[in-house]
């Protein structure tokens, strides 16, 4: 039915078309004024066409350093970013495991305790909480430090919910066969738990790693030299009220540099996540 | 290799349910035992405390003549086949049946020499590079089998393995089960609720009921002399036909009034029952001493092949009657059913055996 007439097919893409220029042109735009001088990008109208500043913008923007944010260079805001995404990514889901792998494995006194406690933190925002964690980070002497950016995000309670559910979808039989065949908790968890749970994982990863590499708050507040802000704090600061200041076509090639990473961390994820799925296992 | 001895386990939970009410059971050597009974009787729970994935109430479980209710499931040996296989999904057929090894420390050419000529016996060599999902029921079966075999343990458990197959198929592994368990000599538990299975496998049949044993036996002598009403009607299919008799000064008669003509053994007797194969039709009017004799009327006929069923209606019960070959009779044909007086069984008010 769906598809079969040349006019509903026509339509069809006239709307995804439409949807996906709504939706790139505006990081067209910002790549062909990345392209530029700030002389063109200042008179108006900035031209369709990528301009032949390319390398010369890239380069100044990589490795000499912006005069707005204390000459640091994109490739240590870069550097700052991918630390604290990786480290925010990879800690919640470390820890998110373990928490999940205690509460649905393990009988231990104050067990659905502890559940409520990681629950009900969900309903607590970053921003809460926020003057108490930067009292305690201050005192610990961790403002611009890479452990000051991640440890305060590091545990997650989605992350130990998605874990406890699908921890509990696994049969009890599989437990069981693996304490028959002699393995002991820890080798329970890497032999079968951790390969059975790499779809999750990789999900989570994509979903947190993206989640660290937007924090805008928490980075604002925790680092005050330059060389220790992350991409998207440099951002803000290099954009000047006044706009003969602002360096734009800087700004710009920082902006696309920004976008890489995340780019890069979906398109490679989603091959597992179309195994994942492809493979379903039970 | 071992004995498995079981006295007087019980089984409570922490919400008060009583799942095992006193069990006690001795396995010899090299036997197979099978838990049979309805869902809910605490068979499962039985041979989950034997493997020790639940913990024991009260009582305790030998085996190999030492007490092993304080020790884990892999300090005990045993090995489990589960019902439904319980297969480590990411691991390929040779690594499932080698984790129990590695886990033990068998050094590494063992391991392959062990996996590959059990994989051998249960003619999964062409399979060891496949992952569980790319096997059939009946090839998971084998390799949950084979997972169990290869450890060589001191026991062999079996939680309804068979359950989760067709039923040619079960034929078939039923006889494979009983093979290699006779052939490797391991002490077995079986659980299973289908009484075929547990009639042609077990060499000890433990028929239970609502946390008790009912009766403990070899499987012909529970079948031929059931201990109770329960064993009766449990053991054999289709099951034992039952009459309630009442008392009267002539003698026990049956529910609408017909005479038995002998007498029952003791005066307690308040039911009687005979099997459907023990039983016979006529059409004739003759007198047949020592027999007891049921006018009853055909309601329905079952054709199976060899043999046919006749389900009649007769001293205000439903009663079932195998004949062999075709049935003569139509459904609504007045005929009566013979049963010989030695072929009957009787049943005291709390349903135990009257002899």
């Amino acid at each position: 039915m769906i598809g079969q007439s040349p006019l509903r097919t026509v339509i069809a893409h006239a709307v995804l078309i439409l949807g996906i220029l709504i939706v790139a042109f505006p990081i067209y735009y910002t790549f062909v004024a990345s392209t530029h001088t700030l002389q063109t990008i200042l008179r108006p109208p900035l031209p369709l066409l990528p301009g032949g500043q390319l390398w010369n913008n890239y380069s100044e923007a990589l490795f000499g350093g912006i005069g707005r944010i204390g000459g640091v260079s994109v490739g240590q805001l870069l550097l700052n970013t991918t630390i604290m995404a990786l480290g925010v990514a990879v800690g919640k889901i470390c820890i998110s495991i373990l928490s999940a792998y205690a509460i649905v494995f393990f009988r231990f006194p104050l067990r659905m305790t502890f559940f409520w406690l990681i629950f009900i933190t969900l309903m607590l925002p970053v921003e809460v909480r926020i003057l108490p964690t930067y009292k305690v980070m201050v005192d610990l002497g961790m403002i611009d430090t890479y452990a000051g950016l991640i440890i305060p995000l590091i545990a997650s309670a989605t992350a130990t919910l998605l874990f406890r559910q699908f921890f509990m979808t696994i049969p009890g039989e599989l437990v069981e066969a693996a304490r028959v065949d002699g393995a002991g908790p820890w080798r329970f968890f890497f032999d079968i738990l951790l390969p059975l749970s790499r779809t999750n994982i990789a999900a989570l990863f994509v979903i947190l790693f993206i989640y660290g590499w937007t924090q805008y708050l928490w980075p604002l507040l925790v680092t005050n030299s330059n060389d220790m802000n992350t991409i998207v704090i440099a951002l803000k600061k290099m954009v000047s009220f006044a706009d003969a200041d602002t360096e734009w076509h800087l700004v710009m090639v920082t902006a696309m540099l920004a976008i890489v990473p995340p780019i890069l961390v979906v398109a490679l994820m989603q091959r597992w996540f179309v195994r994942g799925l492809v493979e379903s296992e039970k | 290799m071992a004995t498995v001895d079981l006295k007087d386990v019980k089984k409570v939970y922490p919400s008060g349910v009583e799942a095992v009410k006193g069990v006690s059971i001795a396995i010899p050597d090299k036997e197979l035992c099978v838990l049979v009974g309805p869902s809910g009787c605490g068979k499962s729970t039985l041979l989950r405390m034997i493997a020790g994935l639940e913990t024991i109430s009260a009582g305790t479980v030998a085996i190999d003549g030492k007490v092993v209710n304080a020790i884990g499931p892999t300090e005990r040996d045993i090995a489990m086949v589960f019902q439904n296989y319980a297969l480590y999904p990411h691991m390929k057929v040779y690594d499932n049946m080698a984790y129990g090894l590695r886990n033990r420390g068998t050094p590494k050419d063992e391991i392959d020499s062990r996996v590959r000529s059990t994989a051998k016996v249960l003619e999964l060599s062409a399979l060891l590079d496949r992952r569980p999902r790319e096997l059939s029921g009946g090839q998971r079966q084998r390799v949950a089998m084979g997972r169990a075999i290869v450890r060589n343990p001191k026991v062999f458990l079996f939680d309804e393995p068979l359950s989760n197959l067709d039923a040619k198929l079960r034929g078939q592994m039923r006889v494979e089960i009983k093979n290699l368990q006779r052939t490797l000599g391991v002490t077995s538990v079986y659980v299973t609720h289908d009484q075929l299975e547990a009639m042609t496998l077990a060499d000890i049949l433990v028929v239970m009921n609502a946390g008790l044993v009912e009766q403990t036996g070899a499987p012909l002598d529970v079948y031929e002399r059931p201990a109770s009403i329960f064993v009766a009607s449990f053991i054999g299919a289709p099951p034992m036909n039952l009459l309630a008799l009442t008392g009267s000064s002539s003698g026990p008669m049956l529910a609408d009034g017909i005479a038995i003509g002998f007498a029952a053994p003791g005066t307690q007797a308040v039911t009687l029952g005979f099997r459907p194969e023990d039983a016979d039709v006529t059409f004739n009017a003759e007198a047949l001493p020592g027999a007891l004799v049921l006018p009853a009327t055909v309601e329905a006929v079952e054709p199976v092949g060899a043999e046919s069923f006749l389900h009649c209606a007769a001293a205000g019960s439903r009663i079932i009657v195998r004949v062999s070959g075709r049935a003569t009779a139509k459904p609504g044909d007045q005929l009566r059913v013979v049963a010989k007086a030695e072929k009957l069984h009787w049943f005291d008010q709390a349903g135990k055996r009257v002899e």
